[in-house]
């Protein structure tokens, strides 16, 4: 039997989620901080959300193509994104990075606001609000946003198609395969990776209740 | 030394207030939500004013017109919240350690040394919400004073603290004060703690400040209707001035001799209810007879209700409280009839 899907679902979910985890927490923060055009930049951010996942694609597609400039650039050296793992880790890492970085900007935006302040009047730097107060204090959320975005970038269908494509062992991820298996007719296949996919995703949302359990009871214990 | 001139729109206000202070503990004093946080935050940085100046020790802070505005970690200001707001992923320990820098050589002693001020030993590897609500103000406070803080300030400290535990924490944030012997700010909206902590009091009203003086002074004295109901004086009535020393209390319907000149623009006259005498020298000054519409009991003195007996008005304005001891109280309650009551021309409050 051939494994490659499964791997290659693994390989782009877990880099898109490792990409979407830094940019997103970053992105995060920074909007909290932003004064004016929160909400325009917001929506720009979230757009991957709402759109249907093949206009991303198109969009994509579109920007990393032959025809672009980042396309025309790559072919000074012979290279192409499009049809390539690369290309189905960025489509994956787009279409997660709306779910990490609104989780992490909620969790940020519930931070009591007083704990922020009396860390400036104590003199520590904004870095090191980040790194010390922001994050552990959201911790729990920013795993959640974490284990959501990877979810979804497992199951990154449409954006994946358009700009990956579906080439077996090379740009084939499980989600993909189903669709393959499913239209030619293989249904033992088809099950076979739905089973799967069905398996990683159940025990990602299990891992994501765990953290979301811990944040209650530690909420619940900062009352008394 | 901190001098405040400033200004900032506040929701359906505007904050606009002027503040000099040395080395004392002055109290911003005033009802919920008329800006005296707000005060704070923009000395602390936290919020920025419209215009004005904001100058600490010869060190500017804020000023709109050279266009300064420091950030907070610039200005070596001490803020105690509220809720204290202690980091809750860090142990009692690390909450007073982190803004010591880490090169700074007494780290370690520095650190001890304040665990044992606020008698905090034992309990450095507790977390924030493994500690009592007084623990948690003095570890607070102990954070706060670790970096040495040009001024203190303290955005009501007691009032996340159930009442027995009030009166002993105030006792050591006095000490706490004095021994710091630097300028403090300290928020509050109860005016027994008010008068116990601090030296000067500044009487807030919907962003401006009304009054501001020594805390005798504002008391003996609150010059405005707004200061007197604030301190607590709750015998109030519009007032006219008859002459230089002679005041007519309209809701009152007494003709009163006032203690000190008369100045025009008089508004109101009020007087604390523990100022009134029940008298049996009808004759004297001031002293009028008053029927007793009820007693209202309090844990420790009675307060009797009463009103000029010639008096017709039925509004609420027209009563006048007075407060004794228990004791007395029934006394003379079982006499059932009007009773001589003297306005000690001293006490009265004039209010303009």
């Amino acid at each position: 039997m051939d494994y490659s899907p499964l791997l290659i679902s693994l390989k782009t979910s877990i880099i898109a989620t490792f990409i979407t985890f830094l940019i997103g927490v970053y992105v995060a923060y920074l909007v909290t901080k932003l004064n004016r055009f929160k909400g325009l930049i917001d929506g720009i951010l979230t757009l991957p959300l709402v759109l249907p996942p093949t206009v991303v694609g198109f969009f994509l597609l579109i920007s990393l193509g032959k025809n672009s400039i980042v396309g025309k650039y790559l072919a000074l050296y012979d290279k192409s994104v499009v049809f390539s793992v690369t290309a189905a880790i960025i489509a994956s890492t787009v279409v997660s990075l709306p779910l990490m970085y609104r989780t992490t900007r909620g969790a940020f935006e519930q931070l009591d606001r007083d704990i922020i302040h009396v860390a400036k009047t104590l003199g520590l730097s904004e870095h090191k609000i980040f790194l010390k107060i922001m994050l552990p204090n959201s911790f729990p959320s920013i795993m959640a946003g974490t284990i959501l975005a990877f979810a979804r970038a497992l199951g990154e269908f449409g954006a994946t198609i358009m700009v990956a494509g579906n080439i077996p062992g090379k740009t084939q991820t499980m989600s993909v395969a189903v669709y393959t298996a499913v239209q030619a007719g293989n249904r033992p296949l088809a099950y076979q990776w739905v089973f799967v996919m069905a398996i990683i995703s159940f025990v990602s949302m299990i891992i994501m209740n765990k953290f979301d359990k811990n944040q209650f009871s530690r909420a619940g214990k900062a009352v008394n | 030394m901190l001098y405040i001139d400033i200004k900032k729109k506040l929701g359906d206000f505007t904050l606009d207030i002027g503040i000099e202070t040395n080395k004392e503990t002055l109290a911003l004093f005033g009802a919920s939500g008329c800006g005296k946080t707000v005060t704070l935050k923009c000395v602390a940085g936290i919020e920025k004013p419209d215009e004005g100046e904001i100058v600490l020790n010869d060190k500017i802070l804020f000023s709109s017109k050279k266009k300064i505005n420091l950030p907070p970690q610039k200005r070596n200001v001490g803020l105690l919240f509220q809720s204290y707001a202690l980091f809750p992923n860090m142990t009692l320990e690390e909450n007073i350690a982190i803004s010591i820098p880490k090169n700074c050589p007494n780290k370690d002693k520095i650190i001890k040394e304040k665990i044992s001020e606020f008698s905090l030993e034992g309990l450095e590897t507790n977390y924030p919400h493994e500690l009592s609500g007084g623990q948690q103000q003095r570890t607070a406070l102990a954070r706060m004073l670790v970096n040495e803080p040009e001024i203190l300030m303290l955005d009501e400290p007691f009032s996340a603290l159930d009442e027995h535990l009030r009166w002993k924490l105030e006792q050591r944030l006095i000490t706490t004060l004095r021994d710091y012997g630097r300028t403090a700010l300290y928020v509050s909206h109860n005016k027994d703690e008010v008068y116990r902590i601090a030296d000067k009091i500044a009487i807030y009203n919907q962003g401006s400040i009304k009054a501001i003086g020594g805390k005798q002074e504002i008391f003996n004295r609150p010059g405005n209707v707004n200061a007197a109901k604030l301190i607590g004086c709750n015998n109030i009535s519009r007032a006219k001035k008859i002459d230089k020393n002679r005041v007519y209390a309209i809701d009152w319907d007494l003709e009163l001799e006032s203690g000190e000149a008369v100045q025009d623009g008089l508004k109101y006259i009020g007087i604390y209810g523990n100022n009134l005498d029940i008298s049996s020298d009808m004759t004297s000054k001031n002293t009028f007879l008053m029927e007793i519409i009820n007693k209202i009991e309090n844990p420790f003195s009675d307060t009797l209700v009463l009103k000029h007996e010639r008096n017709e008005s039925t509004s609420y304005n027209s009563y006048i409280y007075l407060e004794i001891n228990s004791k007395e109280s029934l006394d003379v309650l079982s006499l059932k009839e009007p009773i001589y009551v003297h306005f000690k021309k001293e006490n009265l409050l004039l209010l303009y």
